[in-house]
């Protein structure tokens, strides 16, 4: 079986050819703090299941520490000139986006038709793909097809693809792990409670005994949440474990694929009113020299509150299916 | 049994929001906010440290979908994806703004829906592209255009991509959005399928995209006007 923990495995030494990587680079002006984050990070995958919680706890609050000072800077990796690359994608032209569409096919292919594949190899007999974490793995084996055809078509080692994808990992930073400590935060929120407390809070002031008032205060809330915690990654946790799941599908019977599809986008549509995601809304503004640090949002409006309203609608109709 | 809600935990939300107003680094809200929301359930300690070490644990498929293609397309870059894409875009010819950017918002929401995210953005996609060519055609009907209608203009370009990525990446069952609901359910004891939450987004992804090209039609309609206006003292 072609299970999860070979890419974790694929991961870890990626995370640890970085970190060699911008030890050995002299242009990285905090080479060691950078090279002690990814290879810290490096050890969560590698050693996996196998490191104790307070371990890995410990190791978290490291990474953190060091990110938050500052400490974690690109290094100065070689770049092809931008004429050499223009040339290249002249001769290369669409066949260029081969590699890309391979991620999503394969992984399209693998968790639909590939699903229920049994194989019987070597003595071992079994599912192809690790049943419980389907998508992830076929996303995974197309990630590896996509590197094979981009090495056949650019003519290219695979090492090269190393340095790369360690280029691009360096020009992320510490952006990077901030998805994943933000869902680690989520999983502490509903551990501690906070979900129950929203409840809590939005039963004693709205009453849910409409089905569409549910939803409406499922979606507002997912916004609401997601306009001042700058992030629906943060958000959504704590919507769901106050509205979606106690209220949406314990008391209405929701469909929790549909509840958790149109909450997140919910969520995007207070992520396209808030200046607290600042990438998207007051960097560009900047970018594009714009007097109103606030323009884009103000062009977003119309497009976030109408299709928060085709939420609440979408989610009441749907949520039976 | 306790009959009362323990409200303190709602203090690690208080930590986010007063951390991302007072633009500190994000990485140390979050590691506070996990402090605080731990100390306001009063767990111990090391109690603390263990649930967020097993649950750094079990959250890490989420990074995978951000790491495993970065080989792939590092190459690709190298080779030149970006460069080509922006002479593909450079090549989109129409009338008005408002369907220029209708046409980029329907390639950004196709391409993200493949998981091709990074084909796009503001630095290297908007600002020295689709806005130039956005205000171009706006001057090619009236010809000079007013700073107003200049800044509406390039703030519509920077909003389409952005409605673009957000409703278009939801649809690409393997996106980190859709990895987080799935891990943050099952700690809930909900099994879901990612294939039907990539599909239940479809009806906000068309819609986004509907309610999107109505705004910029209206964008159109304001350029319309202005050209009016433009040309009435001298008729």
């Amino acid at each position: 079986m072609i299970a999860i923990d070979f890419f974790y495995l694929l991961v870890g030494l990626l995370f640890a050819a970085t970190a060699v990587m911008n030890l050995r680079d002299r242009g990285n002006p905090r080479r060691f703090s950078t090279a002690l984050f990814w290879g810290l990070y490096a050890l969560v995958y590698l050693a996996g299941e196998r490191l104790p919680p307070l371990a890995a706890g410990l190791l978290m609050v490291a990474m953190a520490l060091v990110a938050g000072f500052g400490l974690v800077r690109p290094g100065r990796p070689q770049a092809v000139p931008e004429a050499a690359r223009q040339a290249s994608a002249a001769r290369l032209g669409h066949r260029l986006l081969v590699p890309a569409l391979a991620i999503p096919i394969v992984t399209m292919t693998g968790s639909t038709l590939l699903k229920d594949v049994q194989v019987d190899l070597f003595g071992f007999a079994g599912a192809l793909l690790d049943p419980k974490n389907l998508t992830l793995v076929s996303m995974g084996c197309g990630a590896i097809a996509a590197l094979a055809l981009a090495c056949a078509i650019t003519r290219a080692t695979p090492l090269q693809g190393v340095r790369e994808a360690r280029r691009l990992i360096d020009a992320m930073g510490w952006a990077v792990v901030l998805p994943h400590m933000l869902a680690v935060l989520g999983l502490l929120f509903s551990e501690a409670g906070a979900g129950k407390a929203v409840a809590h809070i939005v039963t004693s002031f709205i009453p849910m005994g409409s089905p569409l008032v549910a939803c409406a205060a499922f979606c507002v809330g997912m916004a609401l949440f997601t306009v001042v915690m700058g992030n629906g990654f943060a958000a959504f946790p704590v919507i769901a474990g106050g509205i979606g799941i106690p209220v949406l599908v314990g008391v209405y019977h929701a469909n929790p694929a549909v509840m958790a599809a149109i909450g997140m986008f919910s969520a995007y549509c207070g992520t396209l009113m808030t200046p607290m995601a600042a990438n998207f809304n007051v960097v560009p503004a900047a970018l594009l020299e714009l007097p109103d640090k606030n323009a884009v949002i103000k062009a977003q409006l119309p497009t976030a509150l109408p299709l928060l309203g085709v939420n609440i609608v979408l989610l009441y109709l749907l949520m039976h299916q | 049994m306790h009959t009362a809600v323990n409200l303190w935990p709602l203090l690690g939300i208080a930590v986010v929001v007063a951390g991302f107003l007072l633009r500190a680094h994000p990485v140390l809200v979050t590691i506070a906010a996990c402090a605080v929301t731990g100390f306001a359930a009063a767990f111990p300690v090391a109690h603390i440290l263990e649930s967020i070490g097993s649950a750094f644990l079990k959250t890490r498929n989420l990074p995978l979908i951000l790491l495993l293609p970065l080989a792939a397309i590092g190459l690709l870059e190298r080779a030149g994806l970006k460069e080509h894409a922006q002479a593909s875009i450079a090549r989109i010819r129409s009338a008005t703004t408002g369907r220029l950017l209708t046409v980029y918002l329907l390639v950004r929401e196709l391409a993200a829906a493949f998981g091709l995210t990074s084909l796009g953005g503001h630095p290297n996609m908007v600002r020295p592209l689709v806005a130039p060519m956005a205000e171009a055609a706006a001057e090619a009907r009236i010809g000079k255009i007013d700073d107003a209608l200049r800044q509406r203009i390039r703030a519509m370009s920077a909003a389409t991509d952005n409605v673009g990525l957000f409703f278009g990446e939801d649809v690409f069952v393997a996106f980190g959005a859709i990895v987080l609901m799935q891990t943050i359910l099952r700690a809930e004891g909900l099994e879901v399928d990612p294939l039907h939450m990539a599909l239940w987004g479809i009806p906000t992804a068309v819609s986004a995209f509907v309610i999107h090209a109505w705004n910029l039609r209206r964008l159109d309609r304001r350029i319309r006007w202005a050209a009016m206006r433009e040309a009435g003292p001298r008729a």
